[in-house]
C-alpha cells in the first residue's frame, strides 16, 4: 500500500517535472529559431531603407516608423482614459455597482479577440472616412491600451495606504489635489509599468491593423492615409513566395520580439524595485 | 503645497476658495466617472457596430447562416459553419493538449521547484505569454509545419491507418499545415496563460491545509490531488476557460498554419479555417457588401462565443478571489 502510494507520487511528480521541461524547452526552442533565422538578416539597411519590391535590397524603415507613430498615438489616447477610469474605480466608486461592472467588462475587453476590435474600428472609422488610415490603426491600438491601463491603475491605487490620503486631507487639501499629488505619486511606478506592458502588447498586434491602417510600401507620416507597420509587413512578407521578403519577415519578427521582451523585463524590474522599498 | 493656495484664499475670500475646491472636485470626479462609463460604452459600441455591420448578411441568409457550410464569394452564398467548426475544434484540441501540461508546470512551480528557481521560471513563463502571436505564426509556418509534414504526420497516418474511426481522423495526405498543426500552435500559445493562472490559484490554498495533510503523512501528489485541486477547483476551471477564450480568438498564429479551406473535413490533418483566420485573410479582399457583411457577422459570432467563455471564466476567478478576501 505504502509502496503503491510512493510509486504514484513519484510518477505524478515525474510527469509534472517533464511537463515543466517540455513547456520551457519548447518555448526556448521558438526563441532560438527566431534568433538563428533573424540575426543573419540584421544589417544597417534594415533600419535605414524602405520595404523593397521582391528581388531587390531594402529594409524595414517605413514599417518601423509607422509602428512607432501608431503606438505613440495609441498610448497618448489610451493612457489618460485608462488612468481616469482606474482612478474613479479606486478613489471614488470603491466597490459600488458601477465599479464592479466596469471591472468585469474591462477584464473581458482585456482578453477579447483583437481582430474584433479591428472590425469595430473599421465600422466606426474606416467606413465613414471612406479609406484606410494610420489614425484608424492608432485608435484600434488605443482601445487595446485602455483595459491594460485601467487594470494596473486601479490595482496600484488600491495599494496606496489610505493613511497617506487621510494625512493629506487632514491638512485641508481637496480630494482632487490628494489624488493627483499624493495617490498618483505613490502609485507612479505601478502605473508606468502598466503603460510599458500596454506598449509591449500593442507593438506586436497585427490583427486589428490589417483592415484599419492596412499597409503601405512607402514612407508615410500622413495619418490620413494607409500606414505600414512592422507586424503587418511581417505577415505579408512571410506569406509571400519570395526568399528575400521571407528573410525580412524573420528579421522583423526578431526586432519585435526583442522590443517586446525588453519592455516587459524593464516593467518587471521597475515593480521589483518598488517591492524592495 | 496647499498652504499657498489656502493663504491666497484667506486674503481674498475663504468661501470662494472653498467653492472653487468643490467645483474642481466635482469636475475631477465627473471626468473620472465619464472615463469609467466610457469603458462600458466601448463594449456596447463594439456589439452595436458588429450587429449593424452584419445586418445585410443576417437579412440575406437568416439563421441558416449558422448552419450552412458553403462559402462561395462568386455566387455570394455564405455560411458560417466551417469557420465555427474550425474554431471550436482547434480550441478544444489545444485545450486537451495544453491543460495537463499547464497544470503539470503549475504543480512543479508550487510544490517541487527549489525556491531560488521559482521566480526566474515564473517570470520566464509570464514573459513568454507576452510574445506576439505573429511570432508563433511565422515559426509555425516555416519550422513546425514542415517538421510535422515530414516526420509526424506520415507516422500518424501509418499508425492509425488500420483502426476504424481513428483512420478517418488521421487521414492523409500530410500537408503539414491544417487543423492539427493549428491546434498544436494554439496549445503552445495558451500554455503560459494556463500555467500562470493555475499557479496563482494554487498559491491561494492556505498553507495550513497543506501542512496538515503532509502532517497526516500524505505524499506530495496526494496533497495536490486531494487538497489543493479540490480547494482551487473553481479557479482552475476559470483559468482553463480564460485559456479557451484566448484560443478561440487567436488570429495570426492560426492564419499562418490552418490552410484556409472553407470546408469541414473528418480528418484533423486536413486544412480548415477558423472565424478569425477567415476574417484576417479575406476582409481586405472582400468585394461587395454581402461578402464584407458576412465576415463581420463571423466577427459577431466570435465575439459572442468569446464573451460567454470569458465572462464565465472571470466569474469563476472572481469567486475564488472573493473567498481569498474573506
Amino acid at each position: 500500500m505504502y509502496a503503491r502510494r510512493r510509486f504514484k507520487n513519484s510518477l505524478a511528480m515525474g510527469l509534472s517535472f517533464t511537463a515543466a521541461a517540455i513547456g520551457l524547452g519548447w518555448l526556448v526552442l521558438i526563441l532560438g529559431v527566431l534568433v538563428y533565422k533573424g540575426v543573419s538578416g540584421l544589417s544597417l539597411a534594415v533600419f535605414t531603407e524602405m520595404t523593397p519590391p521582391p528581388g531587390s535590397d531594402g529594409g524595414l524603415l517605413n514599417a518601423i516608423v509607422g509602428s512607432i507613430i501608431m503606438t505613440a498615438i495609441a498610448i497618448a489616447l489610451g493612457t489618460p482614459i485608462g488612468m481616469l477610469a482606474g482612478t474613479y474605480m479606486a478613489e471614488y466608486g470603491r466597490d459600488n455597482k458601477l465599479t464592479t461592472t466596469v471591472r468585469f467588462i474591462n477584464d473581458i475587453l482585456l482578453s477579447a479577440p483583437s481582430i474584433v476590435i479591428g472590425l469595430f474600428v473599421y465600422e466606426i472609422m474606416v467606413v465613414p472616412m471612406g479609406h484606410f488610415s494610420g489614425i484608424a490603426g492608432a485608435v484600434a491600438l488605443a482601445i487595446l491600451v485602455i483595459p491594460v491601463v485601467v487594470r494596473t491603475t486601479e490595482d496600484m491605487l488600491l495599494l496606496v495606504p489610505s493613511t497617506l490620503r487621510e494625512a493629506a486631507s487632514a491638512l485641508g487639501a481637496p480630494r482632487w489635489y490628494v489624488i493627483s499629488k499624493v495617490a498618483y505619486r505613490a502609485a507612479q511606478t505601478g502605473i508606468i509599468t502598466g503603460v510599458l506592458l500596454a506598449i509591449a502588447r500593442i507593438s506586436g498586434e497585427t490583427a486589428p491593423l490589417l483592415f484599419t491602417a492596412l499597409n503601405n510600401q512607402f514612407f508615410s507620416a500622413d495619418l490620413n492615409s494607409p500606414m505600414p507597420s512592422l507586424p503587418v509587413v511581417i505577415f505579408q512578407f512571410a506569406l509571400s513566395p519570395y526568399d528575400d521578403w521571407q528573410q525580412l519577415a524573420w528579421t522583423g519578427a526578431l526586432i519585435i520580439t526583442v522590443a517586446v521582451l525588453t519592455l516587459s523585463i524593464f516593467a518587471r524590474v521597475l515593480t521589483a524595485k518598488k517591492a524592495e522599498r | 503645497m496647499t498652504q499657498d493656495v489656502l493663504a491666497k484664499g484667506r486674503n481674498v475670500d475663504r468661501a470662494r476658495t472653498l467653492k472653487r475646491f468643490n467645483t474642481m472636485d466635482a469636475a475631477f470626479r465627473g471626468v473620472t466617472f465619464s472615463a469609467a462609463v466610457l469603458v462600458l460604452v466601448l463594449l456596447g459600441g463594439v456589439i452595436v457596430a458588429l450587429v449593424e455591420g452584419s445586418l445585410p448578411a443576417w437579412r440575406a441568409f437568416g439563421f441558416g447562416f449558422l448552419t450552412t457550410e458553403s462559402w462561395n464569394p462568386v455566387t455570394e452564398r455564405f455560411g458560417a459553419l466551417a469557420p465555427i467548426y474550425g474554431t471550436v475544434v482547434t480550441s478544444i484540441i489545444a485545450l486537451i493538449l495544453a491543460v495537463p501540461v499547464g497544470l503539470g508546470i503549475a504543480i512543479f512551480l508550487t510544490e517541487l521547484c527549489p525556491a531560488f528557481l521559482r521566480r526566474p521560471i515564473g517570470i520566464a513563463i509570464e514573459l513568454l505569454a507576452g510574445i506576439p502571436s505573429i511570432i508563433y505564426g511565422i515559426w509555425g509556418l516555416f519550422v513546425f509545419a514542415p517538421f510535422l509534414q515530414v516526420y509526424v504526420q506520415p507516422a500518424l497516418i501509418n499508425l492509425f491507418g488500420d483502426i476504424p474511426v481513428l483512420n478517418s481522423l488521421f487521414a492523409g495526405p500530410p500537408y503539414g499545415i491544417g487543423i492539427l498543426t493549428a491546434s498544436l500552435i494554439l496549445a503552445i500559445m495558451i500554455l503560459p496563460f494556463i500555467t500562470a493562472i493555475t499557479r496563482d490559484v494554487f498559491e491561494t490554498t492556505p498553507p495550513m491545509l497543506k501542512e496538515s495533510a503532509y502532517g497526516l503523512g500524505c505524499t506530495t501528489w496526494e496533497v495536490v490531488y486531494k487538497v489543493v485541486l479540490p480547494f482551487t477547483r473553481v479557479g482552475v476551471i476559470g483559468g482553463v476557460m480564460l485559456g479557451l477564450g484566448r484560443a478561440l480568438g487567436e488570429t495570426m498564429a492560426v492564419t499562418f498554419v490552418i490552410g484556409n479551406a472553407h470546408r469541414i473535413s473528418a480528418s484533423i490533418l486536413a486544412p480548415g479555417t477558423t472565424i478569425s483566420a477567415s476574417i484576417a485573410n479575406e476582409f481586405t479582399e472582400a468585394v461587395g457588401d454581402l461578402y464584407t457583411s458576412s465576415l463581420i457577422a463571423l466577427g459577431l459570432i466570435l465575439f459572442i462565443i468569446t464573451f460567454i467563455v470569458l465572462a464565465a471564466a472571470r466569474y469563476m476567478l472572481m469567486r475564488i478571489e472573493r473567498r481569498l478576501g474573506n
